[in-house]
């Protein structure tokens, strides 16, 4: 697989990305975000980090880079785009995924372990992985707060866009396990097409050895399995 | 010279976890009766034209594209002359 990861000024993630991919045996690519260039991928990541130092909103400036252009007709044409964290900011920002990432409820950045519960196996992201499954995944943000107004919630819900949820270690999503406030403890949604997803937990900081979860690679397992099988 | 004085309010339906901290610190500092804070975002942008029509259409313009998410913040202005008080 061929796997490109975009570099924003201020990307923090970029390299831990590019090195999850590449230890699982893929070709993956780090494209600077001044380039117009996507380098032929099979999937694009838009990693963690403080893209243009969060000036403005989380995300809102990135969407100017010209490689984001290239971006969105990539995920267009209906190439698979990974938004991690700031990734996942950015691509709320460019429209290509509905809502908004707010401020924590809490006010702080959270950086800790947390558990998602897998709520749709429905997605080249989550193929295979058993709706209900949950997964120790670390966060790192504050603005991770999902927001969007009532009705584009129920079509969120309704067209089974809602991916992951925060929960506790046994699968309730419930408020205690909702770290920051987000709606309906969403942590992470597709779009409508099912090609482009943003999540706020860090799957590539739960994937290498030495690292006290590895559950992230069930979600990278997911995506070769559905390149394989496109082939 | 023009200047759009430009506010970013977020809308009433979303909460304002900031707004509400500083609540909570002015309770704190004694002021009772405050009930509610709301935290919004002031912009200045000088423009090198006289034109207010054409000013406004950009200022408009600017707040829509990219000032202003229109999911969760509603935005107002006024526009100035530069240098009069």
């Amino acid at each position: 697989m061929r796997v490109s990861v975009i570099t924003f000024p201020g990307s923090n993630c970029d390299r831990d990305t590019q090195r999850a991919f590449s230890e699982r045996g893929h070709t993956s690519n780090l494209v600077w975000h001044k380039d117009r260039d996507l380098q032929n991928p099979d999937l694009v990541v838009l990693p963690g980090g403080f893209s243009y130092g969060d000036y403005l909103r989380c995300g809102s400036l990135a969407r100017f880079s010209p490689i984001v252009n290239e971006v969105v007709a990539f995920a267009e044409s209906g190439g698979l785009v990974l938004g991690i964290c700031n990734g996942f900011q950015i691509l709320t920002e460019c429209d290509l995924l509905p809502g908004s990432l707010l401020m924590n409820s809490g006010l702080t950045f959270i950086c800790q372990h947390q558990y998602i519960r897998v709520e749709s196996a429905n997605t080249p992201f989550t193929r295979n992985i058993p709706v209900g499954r949950v997964l120790d995944i670390p966060i790192a943000h504050k603005e991770g707060n999902f927001f969007i107004d009532p009705e584009r919630l129920k079509s969120l819900q309704d067209n089974d866009q809602i991916i992951f949820r925060y929960c506790d270690r046994d699968g309730a999503a419930t408020s205690e396990a909702n770290p920051n406030g987000s709606l309906d403890n969403i942590a992470g949604i597709c779009n409508i097409q099912r090609n482009v997803l943003g999540m706020m937990p860090h799957p590539e900081r739960a994937s290498t050895e030495g690292v006290v979860s590895r559950d992230g690679r069930e979600i990278f397992a997911a995506i070769e399995d559905h390149f394989d099988s496109s082939r | 010279m023009l200047q759009a004085k430009i506010f970013i309010r977020l809308k009433p339906n979303v909460l304002d976890p900031q707004g509400k901290a500083v609540s909570n610190s002015l309770h704190q500092l004694g002021y009772v009766k405050v009930v509610e804070t709301r935290v919004s975002k002031y912009i200045e942008i000088s423009f090198d034209d006289d034109n207010e029509q054409a000013v406004e259409e950009q200022v408009q313009k600017i707040c829509a594209d990219l000032l202003a998410n229109p999911n969760t913040e509603n935005f107002t202005y006024t526009i100035e002359k530069m240098g009069t008080v």
